[in-house]
């Protein structure tokens, strides 16, 4: 193996409770591009923001070019050599490409000459990579793939050796996917070290020379990209996790209770999230979204829900038509029947500073139920949140505990049961069981094969694809906001993996 | 406004903490008395004294507190939904239009008794219109209602300057206030409640407004706590993203908290007005609407604490006289620097101790800080 | 001719009124700029102003006076650098905090120290700054239009007003020409951009605090030193908060921020100089009017009906790292 240009020896990392990196290890070697492929929160981004200095880590070393190194700071990394392209970009909306590109690497106190230093510096970068952007355009007026183009030359333009970029294809159509690609291997001809973190394998098997797996928080392999496979990485990235058993008969499906046609959202930018989806949800079958996290699944259900505009599509509840592009109120659609568990639960699906009973009627307030006129019926509503404590096995038994003092599958069930309690006819579900422990998962799982078998339309979502292989009989896989495929019931874990990836999809297109 | 800091026992996060505050604010407060030349020990002393010894002292120190109720629940309502009402002052002045209104109207043909409920009314109306603005902003078109309601204070202060000097003077007068009002626009004083404990009280300002400053300390709790609008003013003011998911409407219920807000604020313009002073007259309010500010901050936004926050600041303003006329070197304006030490540390800098504290408590019993408290419990 | 000389003199004292608001919504550009929000600018003033008297009533020298009144003002942005950069506080309530601290102390102080009922001593000409007769104003005082023009409007001023119209192409040059500038403006729009650059964005919103105690110092000096002969007690009379909205209406941009300062000098001259008496066609203004216009103008202006005004985006959050 070449010199390396990157070690990371231990690295250890816990942001409060969760255990972000454990003890991990890896070498980079010089001049090659390093794919790191997990899924979302496996701790890629957090591993590169250690080795920017953007995070400290808790233990472990660092040796850049072979030296022990210690980065305490963005401005340690970059006297190191290493650049980084964030997800996000860390872009001044308001200013110039050439602003951006010399913040922090001015020079001298005085603009007018670093400026021209800059200018011309940035044409010759242009000319050798490829990189065209007009150095006067405003950051906020260009589309996103030259804001991230700005994002490469700013680390260029510092003279890194080594780039970091972090899912830098999120924002780009696929031709400018290659194009970036293209970008990529010459600066590994150049010398130049690339470390691409991504979770769409077909990127790794294009560009990478060697390719890291990340699993919740722990390295767990290193390949030559040539030796190995995409099957091979799926399983990987996937993990083989004990295999979950649902106990549940044959789905009866009835009436048409929820259907998508056409479905397109943007997000603030712009960005299209969901692309014209369609899809029915029947009574008494549970549906489940398949994708890796990021690729439009959480737009998808807070449109649905109504708590984001829908571009254009038309959604009908229990047989009567939604308007989603004037922005519905979720109020509306949950007295019509639409409960909601949203993916998340902190700063959506609850209130942490109210006490538990207070979070037991959230979104469901306004019930007269709970009413006695204007005032709320703290009996009725503590008695109502006690019956749930006990039917859900909610733990500590106290309706008057702040929800923050609740552990994560604790906190799960107060929704669960807020919205499975209502009788809905509609109950959208998302991540049912992130950062819940073991003995509720089974437990959410049971209740929501009860959902079903009641005769409930169950759409589910979930990164966790034994989820979906088990609770749900009909399964859709989600790739950049498009609905890519209804693999069979009995398709194989990796098969619906590559969809997920996206490698169907390309090699279909192509 | 809840950092980013692992949790405290609900003790030392509602009691400890605002004590520890409060005592720096003294201290360096104290400071400042050294600095003049005067003994601080003294200082305190002649200021609990002066505020709490003897009927006449405790009637003044109530009577300010009664003002400074209205105001802290006022900024409390609106800290409940998220939102920094500064405008209290300029909608207390506002509010004194209203009282007057109806004082000067009716005066002369009903008693105080009837005239008591349609000037509470008109109070609250004319507050809560002048934050309705402010509101309707920026519930519509995202103003920053911290800037908009600064602006309307002095907006407040020149249209109040104006109706008095040119409208409201009756005509060959040279002050710029109304009329007296006559016996109808008069509020009952409560002395008789301070000689009821045996203590005298020779003539304080201390009127019947105390018994509504209390009632609307009550509302409020019930308000905030107890209805579905205050259900969803907290829910707002915690998270806008649960608020939207509860299907809570935004703009509605900034307006709404807002108006309720400027409605208290209005209604503190009865004690010196229809309470005390028997007229409306320039400035009247005196800085009560930005001592609701360290009330409510000190309260945390709760009626049980603005309650004794108010009596502590009635306290400062009765003390801070006697203060004055003992200590030739300090006047009451003591008490405005002991108000900014008391929002700077209670307010801006209400986190700088919480570390320590929690890693005091955290060496002390492991589950009562922080994380281990979060898995309590288990699943 | 009666009338050319009014405007003249209303011009004159527009320069005059406008010179305080000038230095303090510049400083206030700083602060705002890097994404730190100030409304404690009549806090800092004030105790500049206090603190100015002060010390050219001890030493008997303007520049001390000055000086010492930077210092003070420094001080007051340092606290409110403290509780919003280091703290995290809430940067409105500390605003808030250092008003009420500067009006009490002031006058405290003002009264330990001097015994006038919180007045400073009347100050001599050496400890105030003075009028500069620019050359050749009396020789081409005589010329038609243009002589009393440069006679009475450009000369004639203290050096603080020449140095407050001298700040503001200086500050769009340090804003725009120079690297702390460009760090400033970008760490107000977006902290995290500026983190990963390498750049503490805790240091460098301190300096932009600091650059607001100096300004801020400044204002209060000219009120206290050079537009009159001492200290009062809440001499600022709200000039902070008039200097904010006249930062707002400009958009937070500094030559823009020279015409709103001028724009609301010349409404408080105006109204000073006519007092009640009649306009032609709209007949009485109410003076009151004339003193809340910059309040209304700004709230118009707030609520987008004549163009928006987008504060920095990072304004008013403390930066926090994600998670």
């Amino acid at each position: 193996m070449a010199e390396a240009a990157i070690e990371l020896v231990g690295i250890n990392k816990s942001f409060g409770a969760v255990h972000a990196n454990k003890d991990i290890d890896l070498t980079v070697p010089a001049g090659t591009i390093h794919g790191i492929i997990g899924e979302n929160g496996a701790g890629k981004s957090t591993l590169m923001s250690i080795l920017y200095g953007f995070y400290q880590a808790d233990s472990g070393e660092i040796h850049v070019g072979g030296r022990r190194t210690v980065i305490n700071a963005p401005s340690d990394a970059i006297a190191c050599g290493i650049g980084m392209v964030h997800q996000h970009f860390m872009l001044v909306h308001n200013f110039t490409v050439l602003e951006n590109v010399i913040l922090g690497a001015e020079g001298e106190p005085l603009l007018k000459t670093s400026v021209a230093k800059a200018r011309s510096e940035l044409e010759r970068l242009e000319r050798d990579y490829g990189l065209e952007v007009d150095p006067d355009a405003i950051i906020e007026e260009l589309p996103v793939g030259l804001q991230q183009r700005v994002e490469i030359l700013k680390a260029l333009f510092r003279g890194a050796d080594i780039l970091i970029l972090d899912e830098p294809t999120g924002v780009l159509t696929p031709a400018e996917a290659d194009h970036l690609f293209r970008i990529l291997r010459q600066l590994k001809d150049e010398g130049k070290t690339v470390v691409l973190i991504t979770h769409k394998l077909r990127e790794i098997m294009a560009v990478t020379d060697n390719v890291s797996v990340m699993r919740q928080g722990s390295l767990v392999a290193t390949r030559k990209t040539a030796e190995t496979t995409v099957e091979e990485l799926a399983e990987l990235m996937v993990g083989r996790r004990v295999l979950l058993r649902v106990e549940k008969g044959e789905a009866k499906p009835g009436d048409f209770l929820l259907s998508v046609r056409n479905l397109t959202v943007k997000d603030s930018r712009g960005v299209t999230m969901v692309d014209d989806v369609s899809f029915d949800v029947r009574a008494g079958e549970i549906v489940g979204i398949a994708g890796v996290a990021g690729n439009g699944q959480s737009e998808l259900l807070e449109t649905i829900a109504g708590i984001r505009k829908a571009e254009s599509g038309e959604v009908t509840l229990d047989g009567r038509p939604v308007d989603l592009t004037g922005g519905a109120d979720p109020g509306d659609l949950r007295r019509r029947g639409l409960a909601h568990v949203p993916e998340d639960r902190h700063t959506m699906g609850l209130v942490l500073p109210f006490e538990e009973n207070e979070n037991s009627i959230l979104g469901y307030h306004g019930d007269p139920a709970y009413l006695k006129g204007p005032f709320l019926d703290v009996d009725a509503i503590r008695s109502d949140a006690r019956d749930k404590i006990e039917k859900y096995d909610i733990r500590p038994a106290d309706c008057r505990l702040r929800t923050a003092n609740f552990s994560g599958g604790n906190q799960q069930k107060i929704v669960l049961a807020r919205e499975m309690e209502r009788d809905p006819k509609v109950l959208i579900v998302g991540q049912p069981t992130r950062g819940v422990d073991v003995g509720a998962i089974e437990f959410i799982h049971k209740r929501l094969i009860d959902m079903r078998d009641q005769g409930k339309a169950v759409l589910l979502v979930s990164v966790e694809l034994d989820e979906i292989r088990a609770l749900a009989d009909r399964i859709l896989v989600m790739f950049d906001g498009r609905v890519v495929g209804e693999p069979p019931r009995e398709a194989s874990e990796g098969e619906i993996g590559l969809l997920m990836a996206g490698v169907e999809t390309r090699e279909a297109a192509e | 406004m809840s950092g980013p800091y692992a949790r405290l026992p609900g003790w030392a996060d509602y009691g400890l903490i605002p004590i520890i505050n409060l005592l720096v604010a003294f201290a360096v407060a104290g400071l400042v008395v050294l600095l003049v030349g005067e003994n601080p020990l003294r200082a305190a002393v002649i200021l609990v004294e002066g505020a709490f010894v003897g009927g006449q002292n405790i009637a003044y120190t109530l009577y300010y507190a009664t003002s400074f109720i209205f105001t802290g629940l006022a900024v409390a309502v609106a800290f409940h939904c998220r939102l920094f009402n500064i405008g209290g002052e300029g909608q207390a002045y506002v509010g004194g239009l209203g009282v007057a209104l109806v004082c000067l109207s009716f005066d002369a043909l009903f008693p105080w008794w009837i005239n008591f409920p349609l000037a509470i009314l008109g109070a609250a109306a004319f507050g809560a219109l002048w934050a309705l603005i402010p509101a309707y902003l920026q519930a519509r078109r995202g103003s920053h209602v911290v800037i908009t309601t600064i602006m309307f204070n002095f907006i407040a202060a020149s249209l109040m300057v104006y109706l008095l000097v040119d409208v409201l003077k009756p005509p060959g007068s040279m002050a710029p206030q109304t009329r007296t009002f006559l016996e109808g626009g008069q509020l009952p004083k409560l002395n008789w409640l301070i000689e009821a404990f045996g203590l005298s009280v020779r003539s304080a300002p201390f009127n019947i407004s105390f018994l509504l400053a209390l009632l609307a300390a009550f509302g409020v709790w019930v308000l905030i706590w107890r209805t579905r609008l205050g259900y969803e003013i907290r829910t707002q003011g915690h998270s806008a993203r649960a608020a939207r998911y509860a299907g809570i409407g935004q703009a509605r219920i900034i307006i709404v908290a807002m108006t309720v807000s400027g409605a208290l604020a209005g209604m503190m313009a009865l004690n010196p007005v229809m309470g005390d002073q028997h007229r409306l007259q320039l400035d009247f309010v005196t800085g009560a609407g930005f001592v609701g500010i360290a009330v409510a901050l000190m309260g945390r936004s709760h009626p049980a604490g603005i309650v004794p926050a108010a009596v502590l600041f009635g306290m400062l303003y009765q003390g801070g006289a006697e203060l004055a006329f003992e200590m030739p070197n300090i006047s009451r304006d003591m008490i405005v620097i002991i108000q900014g030490l008391v929002i700077l540390f209670a307010g801006a800098l209400e986190n700088m101790f919480r570390p320590y504290l929690q890693t005091v408590f955290a060496s002390l019993r492991p589950r009562s800080a922080g994380l281990a408290e979060d898995r309590a419990g288990g699943a | 001719m009666d009338a050319f000389n009014t405007v003249i003199l209303v011009l004159d004292s527009t320069i005059r009124l406008s010179v305080p608001l000038l230095f303090a919504a510049l400083a206030g550009l700083y602060s705002e700029r890097s994404g730190v929000f100030d409304i404690g600018l009549e806090g800092k003033m004030l105790a500049g102003a206090f603190a100015a008297a002060s010390a050219a009533a001890v030493t008997g020298s303007a520049w001390l006076g000055l000086g010492v009144a930077m210092i003070v003002s420094i001080f007051f942005a340092l606290v409110h650098g403290f509780a919003s950069i280091t703290h995290r506080g809430n940067q409105i309530v500390s605003g808030v905090a250092i008003n009420f601290i500067a009006a009490g102390a002031t006058v405290i102080l003002g009264q330990a120290w001097f015994r006038q009922g919180g007045r400073t001593p009347s100050l001599g000409a050496d400890a105030r700054f003075g009028a500069i007769e620019l050359p050749f104003a009396e020789a081409l005082r005589g010329l038609p239009v243009l002589g009393p023009i440069y006679a009475e409007l450009i000369s004639g001023h203290s050096l603080l007003v020449y140095i407050a119209f001298f700040m503001v192409p200086f500050t769009w040059w340090v804003l725009f020409r120079t690297r702390f500038g460009l760090r400033l403006r970008a760490v107000g729009e977006n902290p995290a951009a500026v983190d990963t650059a390498g750049i503490s964005v805790a240091w460098l919103r301190y300096r932009a605090v600091i650059c607001t105690g100096v300004l801020t110092g400044f204002a209060g000096a000219y009120l206290a030193i050079a537009q009159n002969a001492g200290f009062v007690k809440d001499m600022t009379a709200g000039r902070g908060f008039i200097a904010l909205a006249a930062l707002i209406f400009a958009k937070w941009r500094p030559l823009p921020v020279m015409v709103a300062c001028l724009l609301f000098g010349f409404l408080d001259a105006f109204a000073i100089r006519l007092g009640g008496t009649p306009l032609p066609i709209v007949g009485r203004v109410p003076v009151q009017l004339m003193q809340a216009l910059p309040y209304i103008l700004t709230v118009v202006l707030l609520a987008g009906f004549i163009g928006r005004a987008i504060p920095p985006r990072a304004g008013g959050e403390p930066y926090v790292k994600e998670r």
